[in-house]
């Protein structure tokens, strides 16, 4: 299979690869996929808590290149965002970004449920509501 | 920032991209090419033609390719059979027996780590009324003799078993098997594609009474395969599958392929004066691939029998690392994995499953074909890339960090998708 040169990027120089303490109150954690599907991802992020804003974001995944790629790239993108604005990130803008072939979409799909997954977490550690989530993701 | 692109020097004679994907097919030796050449131009005759010089000349040709087969499985040349290749062999021979053996049963044993050229012909065959068992394997990928035994009953008419798997290098024990068909009185074929040339094979030792071989999996051309059909003890009869020109023995139809079967021919010719210091040489590097692989890196295993295995085969899992991000990694070097990013379907390796290895191992599985023409200065290389690429990935591998920190992962309740 060709990859895309942004793949090949992401895959040669990951962006934000790490772990955050994820008993920390300010922290996020996404674990997300399974491993007989080939591929999770763990997406964490520290959040301000004054301005919401996510200052840190740090992500490990075991999978493709298209999954390492497309989580490195979901951590690009919502480091300095507000939570509310991260969530508006949908999984078809990290195809559009990626140039994802259709057997790699899954990839873009885990992505966005990572970032989900993380600021749901972070959410119910610090007791902000969920439905408020749900409404601004819709 | 972390960085997966390896930094491993490429020593001196070392030429890349590295072929080390044997299995899928093999280079052609460059006896071979030469033996086939005139059989392009000067020597353009068709072997069916009996009445002038050029079609003597390409009818000698093939028969002495057919000896030059017979004689590295121990047939006679009688029984050789030329066709497109493996995958026509096997429909040939499945499919022909179950037909011509239809009124003395229908009933078909084979196994589940076969080649879909024999799968999906066993499955065809279901939808026509035949019976079909496809025996289990053992977690060291043989099939276990027991079984055999008792999926045999009075419609038994044939048991198809390959000799050696493509994924795993497994050989199963045809002999045995063969020995077991005989005294029921049932048909043996096998796929022996992966093994002829590779080990030993005798269609009188092994009680095999059809085999098939390919030319491109032996450093021939690709294109040309063979059907080794037994004469004697029993006489097996075959329904052909092709019609037309009766050549073959009527067995199968259609101008032969001279320059490919010339090839075929010196293919073998090779093969039966090398194979033994070959196995050995092949052996050695591969060993030495495995040995460093375990020196260097922590979570990985072979998969299958590595006992009974073909000696260029070398089927590894590096547990946490998916194969498809392995592979990118080292892209440099031809293998292949069992993972399903790599396949169409997006299943992993049906083989290794029946192994009864978990997906994710299955996710995490390289193998590498060894041949040949492969060195080791190569295997030094190939060895040095993976091993950094392994380690790079599993700093980015949630599963590996977990491990480490000691969290059972079969405990975690993953969320499937």
């Amino acid at each position: 299979m060709a990859y895309s040169d942004k793949v090949v990027d992401h895959y040669n120089n990951p962006r934000n690869v790490g772990t955050l303490d994820k008993s920390s109150q300010e922290v996020g954690t996404g674990l997300v996929g399974a491993p007989e599907c080939g591929d999770v991802m763990r997406l964490q992020i520290k959040v301000n808590p004054e301005t919401q804003v996510i200052e840190e974001a740090k992500f490990k995944t075991f999978g493709c290149g298209s999954a390492i790629a497309s989580s490195s790239l979901a951590t690009e993108w919502i480091k300095g965002r507000t939570v509310e604005d991260a969530l508006a990130i949908k999984n078809t803008d990290i195809v559009k970004e990626l140039s994802l072939p259709p057997v790699k979409i899954h990839c873009s799909v885990l992505a966005e449920d990572a970032i989900r997954a993380a600021i749901g977490d972070w959410k119910k550690k610090n007791g902000v509501a969920e439905m408020a989530a749900v409404e601004t993701a819709k | 920032m972390s960085t997966v692109t390896s930094q491993v020097e490429v020593p001196a004679g070392v030429q890349l991209p590295i072929y080390m994907d044997n299995h899928a097919t093999s280079p052609l030796d460059p006896r071979v090419l030469e033996a086939m050449l005139p059989f392009f131009t000067q020597k353009f005759g068709n072997a069916a033609s009996r009445n002038h010089s050029f079609g003597w000349e390409a009818e000698q040709a093939v028969e002495t390719a057919r000896e030059q087969i017979a004689k590295l499985i121990g047939a006679t040349a009688k029984e050789i059979i030329f066709t497109s290749g493996a995958t026509e062999s096997n429909n040939l021979a499945i499919k022909g027996i179950a037909e011509m053996y239809r009124e003395r049963g229908n009933h078909i044993i084979t196994q589940v780590t076969e080649h879909k050229a024999v799968l999906d012909t066993c499955k065809r065959l279901e939808k026509h009324g035949y019976r079909v068992t496809y025996l289990p394997v053992k977690a060291d990928g043989l099939i276990d003799l027991e079984d055999l035994k008792r999926a045999m009953d009075d419609k038994t008419i044939l048991v198809t078993i390959m000799a050696a798997n493509n994924e795993i290098g497994v050989l199963q024990p045809i002999r045995e098997i063969g020995k077991i068909c005989h005294e029921k009185g049932v048909l043996f074929h096998t796929d022996a594609v992966q093994a002829v040339g590779k080990v030993p094979v005798n269609v009188i030792d092994d009680n095999i009474d059809v085999l098939s071989l390919s030319g491109h999996k032996i450093y021939g051309p690709k294109g040309v395969g063979a059907l080794y059909v037994r004469r004697r003890n029993p006489r097996v009869q075959i329904a052909a599958q092709i019609d037309g020109g009766g050549h073959e023995r009527g067995m199968r139809s259609g101008t032969l392929n001279v320059p490919g079967i010339v090839g075929l021919g010196k293919a073998c010719e090779i093969a039966m004066n090398e194979m033994e210091n070959e196995a050995a040489y092949l052996r050695g590097l591969r060993d030495r691939l495995k040995a460093k692989f375990e020196t260097e890196l922590d979570y990985v295993h072979v998969n299958g029998s590595w006992e009974h295995r073909l000696p260029g085969n070398l089927n590894m899992s590096f547990v946490y690392v998916e194969g498809e991000s392995l592979l990118m990694g080292i892209n440099d070097v031809a293998v292949s994995s069992g993972s399903a990013c790599t396949s169409a379907t997006l299943e992993p390796s049906y083989v290794l499953k029946a192994l009864g290895l978990g997906d994710d191992v299955a996710h995490s599985s390289i193998r590498f074909g060894l041949g040949r023409f492969n060195t080791q200065a190569e295997v030094d290389y190939v060895a040095a890339k993976v091993i950094d690429i392994v380690k790079k990935l599993r700093e980015l591998s949630p599963l590996y960090e977990m491990v480490k920190e000691g969290i059972d992962l079969t405990k975690i309740e993953w969320a499937a998708h």
